[in-house]
């Protein structure tokens, strides 16, 4: 029997899962549900994509969901005080781009451990846009603003844009990882810092590039949610999105060590997640439910890996957690 | 002898009129005030919403601090942030520092209960606010969610049940399970839907407060049941995603989407253009003012904690945007809603 990497797993799983619905559950095939079930995880998608480049660099960011939250809020409180659409987009870029930097400056130069930098910065991010930006958890889209609805409602040849926008940045971030050298450079980063570095490559630029590539990604993710729904919850900060996203990334196959992995699996693990999500909405099962059935069904795929790919010396890494 | 007569009975009036206007220049001590206004000084109120940052607790920290600056007595706000931990240890902390009374949010019916219990026996009053705790307090001020789904339930039956010529089908998008608002409405909800079997509820789900998911369910929902004919949401905040996801599917006007809340410019505005076709609101504004009454009654008569229970639920208004009016819902006074 050949040996199956965690994405192969994950992706039986998911074909396993995909029959089953497409068997036992009525009009789960039809080409509306699909839709449905790809858009519903198209934010999802996005912000995994923009998660992994960082965690290929061996980097995490924490911060991502707070910097979404606060950078798309800014611009809709912006819009509201009568600021022009484009200026109030363009100010929202900036914002979350700066945040980006200042993330990265500390991580590359200050040298503090991504896992704390991006904690603490989304917290101060987060604590910013409450005490300075807005006074309400949700911020409104202003009416006057309504023709932005297109980005998170709109349709484009019988799809909805939010697809569109997952598989152009799907798209973008594939080509750029394999093909660009910049991307080249984030897998020897990843793979190990030390030796990119010795051999001539800006690392610390690098991982700057990394936070406000990602934070301009939660930006665009945030638009995307928020115009969809005509409001900004800022309170998601609070929620398991952030986790989900990481839980995206890592069960597509990408090591957390860094390195590793690619878009493809990304894609992976946002359909299994999202498969899973609409199924078991159209059972009608309920939300407690749906997080045990959603664990267990993590489990299994990091036991079969654990099984099938067991940890050795030479598999091992430094840094694995 | 007459016209002396005339002359004292002018005197007389004259005294009289004279003596009237000057008491009305002098006017009168109102007995009651003194002990009223002595009643609140040097008292401390206490207020842990679940969260201040969304439009009921704004609206309701509003009222009480307006009514504490009048009356001149301390008001402290703890804001827990929707972390229940937070609010468990605010409400701990402030039973250590013996306020009069606090007002309490609890944001499901069985956290807070053990420590209102301690409230009570360490003399202070609590006062709940919208969502009820398991364990009953001096007050409870707020919705009566048992008929508030009733209410929601009765809607949905006159657009959707017999004779409407439409499928029954209905879709329910619940808070947090186990939130005061959902557990008590769910049950107003199914009473009334067991009277009415041509009404069906496909699917009844929880969206977390969280109105990108209300969305995701409703799209699939609308997308398996294609003649879906009512959702009913259990707050507007949330519920924007429900009219957004009817919206998107081409279906405003054909699904009748039922909401409640506070009553917020907001949530109007959604009435007015159709993402909610009914709006049940309970006016936070309102029960700021009826909390500042029961504050303001449990002080004067300073029961002792524990045996008096009272319950005041809030008046219900159905909003439709026939029945809208320019006033139907409240904006904050720009001082609060800044902050």
């Amino acid at each position: 029997m050949p040996k199956l990497s965690q994405e192969q797993i994950v992706f039986l799983l998911w074909v396993v899962m995909f029959a089953t619905f497409a068997f036992a559950l009525p009009g789960f095939l039809s080409y509306g549900n699909i839709i449905t079930l790809i858009r519903g995880v198209a934010v999802l998608g996005i912000l995994a994509v923009g998660m992994a480049i960082v965690v290929i660099g061996r980097g995490i960011d924490l911060s991502m969901i707070a910097v979404m939250a606060v950078s798309t809020a800014f611009s809709f409180v912006l819009m509201t005080n009568g600021y022009p659409i484009w200026l109030a987009l363009l100010l929202g870029l900036v914002f979350a781009a700066i945040v980006g930097s200042i993330i990265g400056f500390l991580i590359a130069y200050v040298e503090i451990p991504a896992l704390f930098a991006t904690l603490a910065m989304g917290a101060f991010v987060y604590g910013f846009g409450r005490y300075a930006v807005f006074g309400q958890d949700l911020v409104y889209l202003p009416p006057s603003a309504a023709s932005i609805q297109f980005l998170g409602a709109g349709w484009v040849l019988g799809v909805p844009v939010p697809i569109l926008l997952f598989v152009g940045s799907a798209l973008a971030v594939a080509l750029f990882l394999l093909y660009s050298r910049l991307g080249q450079f984030v897998y020897a980063t990843g793979d190990n810092p030390a030796s990119a570095r010795i051999s001539g490559l800006p690392v610390r630029p690098l991982i700057v590039l990394q936070y406000v590539f990602s934070s301009l990604v939660g930006y665009a993710a945030g638009l995307i949610m928020a115009t969809g729904v005509t409001l900004m919850n800022t309170r998601i900060v609070n929620s398991t999105l952030l986790y989900d996203v990481i839980l995206v990334v890592v069960l597509g196959g990408i090591s957390l060590s860094g390195g590793k992995g690619g878009v493809r699996n990304v894609i992976v693990g946002t359909l299994l997640i999202g498969t899973l999500l609409n199924g078991m909405t159209i059972m009608d099962i309920q939300y407690t439910g749906q997080n045990v059935i959603k664990s267990v069904i993590l489990l299994i795929a990091i036991v079969v890996d654990s099984i099938l790919n067991p940890r050795d010396e030479q598999t091992a890494q430094q840094g694995d957690i | 002898m007459k016209s002396k007569l005339i002359i004292g009975t002018l005197a007389g009036l004259c005294c009289i009129t004279a003596a009237l206007t000057g008491a009305r220049a002098d006017g009168l001590v109102d007995p009651s005030r003194a002990g009223y206004l002595e009643a609140f000084k040097g008292k401390k109120v206490a207020f842990v919403p679940i969260a201040m940052g969304f439009d009921l607790a704004q609206a309701w920290n509003s009222q009480l601090a307006k009514q504490a600056d009048e009356l001149g007595y301390s008001y402290v706000v703890r804001d827990p942030n929707w972390s229940t931990e937070a609010g468990a240890q605010a409400l701990t902390q402030l039973i250590a520092e013996k306020p009069d009374l606090i007002v309490v949010h609890s944001p499901d019916i069985q956290s807070y209960a053990r420590l209102l219990k301690q409230a009570e026996a360490a003399g202070i009053y609590t006062v709940q606010i919208n969502m009820k705790s398991a364990y009953v307090s001096e007050a409870y001020v707020g919705s009566d969610y048992n008929g508030l789904g009733e209410t929601a339930a009765n809607l949905i039956v006159k657009q959707c049940g017999e004779g409407s010529g439409k499928s029954g089908k209905v879709s329910i998008v619940q808070g947090v399970l186990t939130g005061g608002a959902s557990v008590y409405q769910i049950e107003g909800i199914e009473r009334v839907f067991a009277k009415h079997p041509e009404i069906k509820i496909v699917s009844n789900q929880a969206a977390d407060w969280d109105a990108s998911k209300a969305k995701a369910i409703t799209q699939t929902v609308l997308q398996q049941n294609a003649d879906l004919c009512g959702i009913i949401g259990f707050w507007d905040g949330m519920d924007s995603g429900i009219g957004a996801a009817v919206r998107e599917a081409g279906k405003t006007g054909q699904v009748y989407v039922v909401t409640s809340g506070g009553g917020a410019t907001s949530a109007c505005d959604n009435v007015n253009n159709g993402t909610f076709s009914a709006l049940i609101s309970y006016n936070a504004m309102g029960q700021g003012r009826d909390l500042n009454t029961m504050i303001k009654a449990l002080l004067e008569m300073k029961p002792k904690p524990g045996t008096v229970k009272i319950i005041d639920y809030s008046p219900l208004t159905v909003l439709t945007k026939d029945s809208l009016k320019p006033d139907s819902c409240w904006a904050l006074p720009t001082a609060t809603a800044s902050k």
